[in-house]
């Protein structure tokens, strides 16, 4: 196992990311940076759109690797976790043996043994993404998003492979990892995760970004907005989301919501710019209802 | 490990952060690694390896502030262990400030001039200046009398007067941005204004708090200081005796919880019978290998639609328990199309119609308190009477698939129980559920007849507190 690490310092996890357009706070640098050193998967949890799967992604641009995602769902099992065997090559392996088998005549037991050994090797085994990010030459970074979907049962499937890295197989044995890869975990907090999962991993909760982080991002992903009409839409998301709404607005919406008023020619947020675009931040009904009248006092409820 | 980490981690777990040998280890590996003179890593270092759940994250700062956020100290990691010493003579490692020197004192006037720049610019360096000072001015912590945080903090606050500050800042503001009617009340700049300010009020406050706590720190050691700040977690504080603030911070737990309970039941729905063998769909799926069919198919199970109907005691005896459960129930409806509620004194009335309408979870308490028809007789709890009406009223429309969950005390105030109505309830419903807020040892006693009705129930569950809801959660998926 090489001990030559990507990143240098904390410092450095910042700048590598910060190049492949991710902007991260000094906290998450420190996660990423001893998730490494410390050879240990990251379980990031937090509400939706702030950018966890993303995390993932910039980390494998960062460091140059191939990204192994993992989506979870329910009703996800082993077979689509760690490995499965091709059956239906394994019949026609058979199915082979049974017309060479004609041809010259071989004592039966021998015959079992030796196809039995070679339906059972590497040749029929079908990689799912856990022992495909293990058994890789190459350099990965493995994602395994909203694991809070699966069942705790498939969650204990991935316990063997983030501690000790490696994968049992029944028919082959212990398949021990080439490399161990960076792992991020995700989950939206669907349910408690077992205590089991969380030990094994560091924890990292992603929040909404601080002001000024949402206002750097906004300006490195919507280029053409001014510094000032950034400001704005950053403070007016940040109001909305001390709201007590259904579905605060993300990150990705601030996004959708800053070029939609680029494109759309405004320069300056006010009463009538900020109600007629709401529709773009909140995704519901009555959120967006909520927001006229707390936010822009429209409506019936202004005090006097 | 004797040292800061295992003190460290022992008041975690007094604080009730479940923090395990391994994580601890993790903890003392990752400190080897990081530069220690840098605070931010090592509050991110620490907390991703001991605390791995969000809900901890305030327990976990308010311990962090405690152990490190002091001046003067600096640490290394001498073999395994991480030792502090005191840096003599140097000036703050983080907080800036000229305090330590030459000890000036500021006058109040001009403290109140900086605190409003600090307020009106939000800037960090500041705001921890200016509360330092105001801790000196206001606070004179260190006497050697026995009071806490909450003292000092509450003597540092009235004199500093905050509320007067803001106000006369507000009023500045918006008279400096000229047209005062564009940012009048309910107007997007008067809010981001406002919205804005508070934030930095705040900050103002939690440096303050840090500021006064650091000093105990430094005079009592943070070992004894952090015993007379313990608090319970907000899972493991008791619905009954719960002040304001606790209430926020139960209700914050409250939706991610009901959003559990909602996908567990949704859950069970999808998963819990295959359907039929799907004879095409096998056949179909044989053609692949051979006309051997490998791999059965099954049918969908035809969804069914659980229902729950919520019955909550809403009468003064459990006062506070009902707003509780009144913000469950709301929290439940949101997340779920299928679930109605009753509400009960002696008297019973169907309050789903009040929840869907209302826009907010205070708007539902208001609406339930001034329109619910709830009292019959007396205006006592009389679980007899009312469990006669609600089968009476609304036994029809209770079901096979129906979960029936009964929020109360079970004291009736010496009236029939009628304990069979409840039977009759049961055989009509998929499951019944009795969640109790009293203490399992008063189960019984005085005019408490939950002996009597849980025969009749599916599980009686005490339920004092969000953890012993979260168990009952666990326990229906």
């Amino acid at each position: 196992m090489s001990v030559a690490y990507r990143f240098g310092d904390i410092k450095s996890v910042r700048d590598a990311l910060a190049r492949v357009g991710y902007l991260c706070d000094d906290a998450i640098a420190t996660v990423l940076y001893l998730a490494e050193r410390l050879q240990k998967p990251i379980l990031v949890e937090g509400p939706a759109g702030t950018g966890k799967t993303e995390l993932a992604k910039s980390l494998a641009l960062a460091l140059a690797s191939r990204l192994i995602r993992l989506q979870c769902y329910e009703g996800l099992d082993e077979s689509k976790v760690l490995y499965e065997w091709n059956y239906r090559k394994q019949l026609l392996r058979i199915q082979v043996e049974r017309n060479e088998e004609e041809a010259h005549v071989e004592s039966h037991r021998d015959e079992w043994h030796r196809i039995e050994g070679d339906i059972f090797s590497e040749e029929f085994l079908l990689e799912r993404p856990v022992l495909e990010a293990i058994r890789a030459e190459d350099a990965v970074v493995l994602l395994i998003d909203e694991v809070d979907r699966v069942e705790i049962e498939t969650e204990a499937l991935l316990l063997e492979v983030l501690s000790e890295y490696q994968v049992s197989i029944a028919e082959l044995g212990t398949v021990r990892a080439r490399q161990i890869p960076p792992v991020v975990l995700t989950s939206n907090g669907s349910r408690e995760l077992s205590e089991a999962l969380k030990r094994r991993c560091l924890y990292l909760y992603l929040d909404y970004p601080s002001a000024e982080r949402e206002r750097e991002i906004v300006i490195s992903k919507v280029p053409e907005i001014s510094e000032r009409l950034a400001d704005e839409v950053v403070r007016v998301i940040g109001l909305l989301r001390s709201l007590d709404l259904q579905k605060s607005p993300s990150i990705s919406e601030t996004l959708d919501w800053a070029r939609t008023l680029v494109v759309l020619g405004i320069e300056h947020l006010d009463q009538e710019t900020t109600s007629s675009t709401l529709n773009i931040l909140l995704k519901y009904r009555e959120d967006i209802d909520r927001a006229q009248r707390e936010l822009l006092g429209f409506g019936d409820r202004a005090r006097a | 490990m004797l040292d800061v980490l295992s003190g460290f981690v022992d008041e975690l777990r007094a604080s009730g952060l479940p923090v395990s040998v391994t994580e601890t280890i993790d903890a003392a590996n990752a400190l080897s690694v990081i530069p220690l003179d840098d605070v931010g890593a090592l509050r991110a270092a620490l907390g991703t390896t001991l605390v791995k759940s969000a809900d901890h994250e305030v327990v976990f700062a308010r311990v962090f502030d405690l152990f490190f956020a002091r001046r003067n100290i600096s640490w290394h990691v001498e073999g395994e262990i991480l030792v502090e010493t005191e840096l003599p003579g140097t000036e703050e490692v983080f907080v800036p400030g000229k305090l330590s020197g030459d000890r000036r004192a500021i006058d109040p006037m001009s403290l109140r001039d900086m605190v409003r720049e600090a307020i009106a610019k939000g800037d960090e360096r500041l705001l921890a200046e200016s509360a330092a000072h105001a801790v000196e001015l206001y606070g004179a912590v260190g006497s050697a009398r026995p009071v806490g945080v909450a003292y000092y903090l509450q003597k540092t606050l009235r004199g500093l007067d905050l509320e007067s500050i803001l106000s006369e800042l507000l009023e500045a503001l918006l008279a400096h941005s000229g047209n005062r009617d564009r940012v009048r009340e309910g107007h997007l700049g008067g809010n981001l204004l406002r919205n804005e300010l508070s934030r930095h009020a705040d900050a103002l406050r939690e440096e303050i708090r840090r500021e006064i706590v650091r000093l105990l720190v430094n005079e009592r050691g943070a070992g004894a200081v952090a015993k007379s700040m313990r608090r319970p977690l907000v899972e493991d504080l008791d619905f009954m005796h719960a002040n304001g603030d606790d209430l926020v911070a139960m209700r914050k737990a409250i939706y991610p919880l009901a959003r559990i309970l909602a996908s567990r039941l949704a859950h069970r729905r999808r998963h819990r019978r295959r359907g039929p063998l799907d004879v095409r769909a096998t056949i179909r799926r044989s053609l692949s290998s051979g006309g051997v069919p490998l791999e059965p198919r099954f049918k969908n199970p035809h969804p069914s639609r659980p229902e729950i109907f919520v019955l909550a005691d809403v009468s003064g005896s459990v006062s506070a328990f009902a707003r509780f459960t009144v913000h469950l129930v709301y929290a439940i409806a949101e997340q779920f199309s299928n679930v109605r509620c009753a509400v009960f004194i002696d008297g019973v009335d169907d309050v789903t119609g009040i929840f869907r309408r209302a826009s907010s979870i205070e708007e539902a308490i208001a609406e339930v308190g001034a329109q619910a028809d709830v009292v019959d007789a007396h205006g006592h709890s009389n679980y007899g009477n009312a469990f006669r009406l609600f089968a009476e009223r609304y036994g029809q429309s209770l079901t096979k698939k129906t979960n029936l969950i009964i929020l109360g005390d079970a004291r009736g105030n010496y009236h029939s129980g009628e304990a069979e109505i409840l039977q009759r309830l049961r055989r009509r419903s998929h499951r019944v559920f009795w969640l109790n807020p009293e203490p399992r040892s008063y189960w019984g006693t005085g005019d408490s007849i939950i002996g009597e009705y849980a025969p009749h129930c599916d599980g009686v569950f005490e339920c004092r507190t969000l953890r012993q809801l979260k168990e009952f959660v666990n326990y229906l998926a």
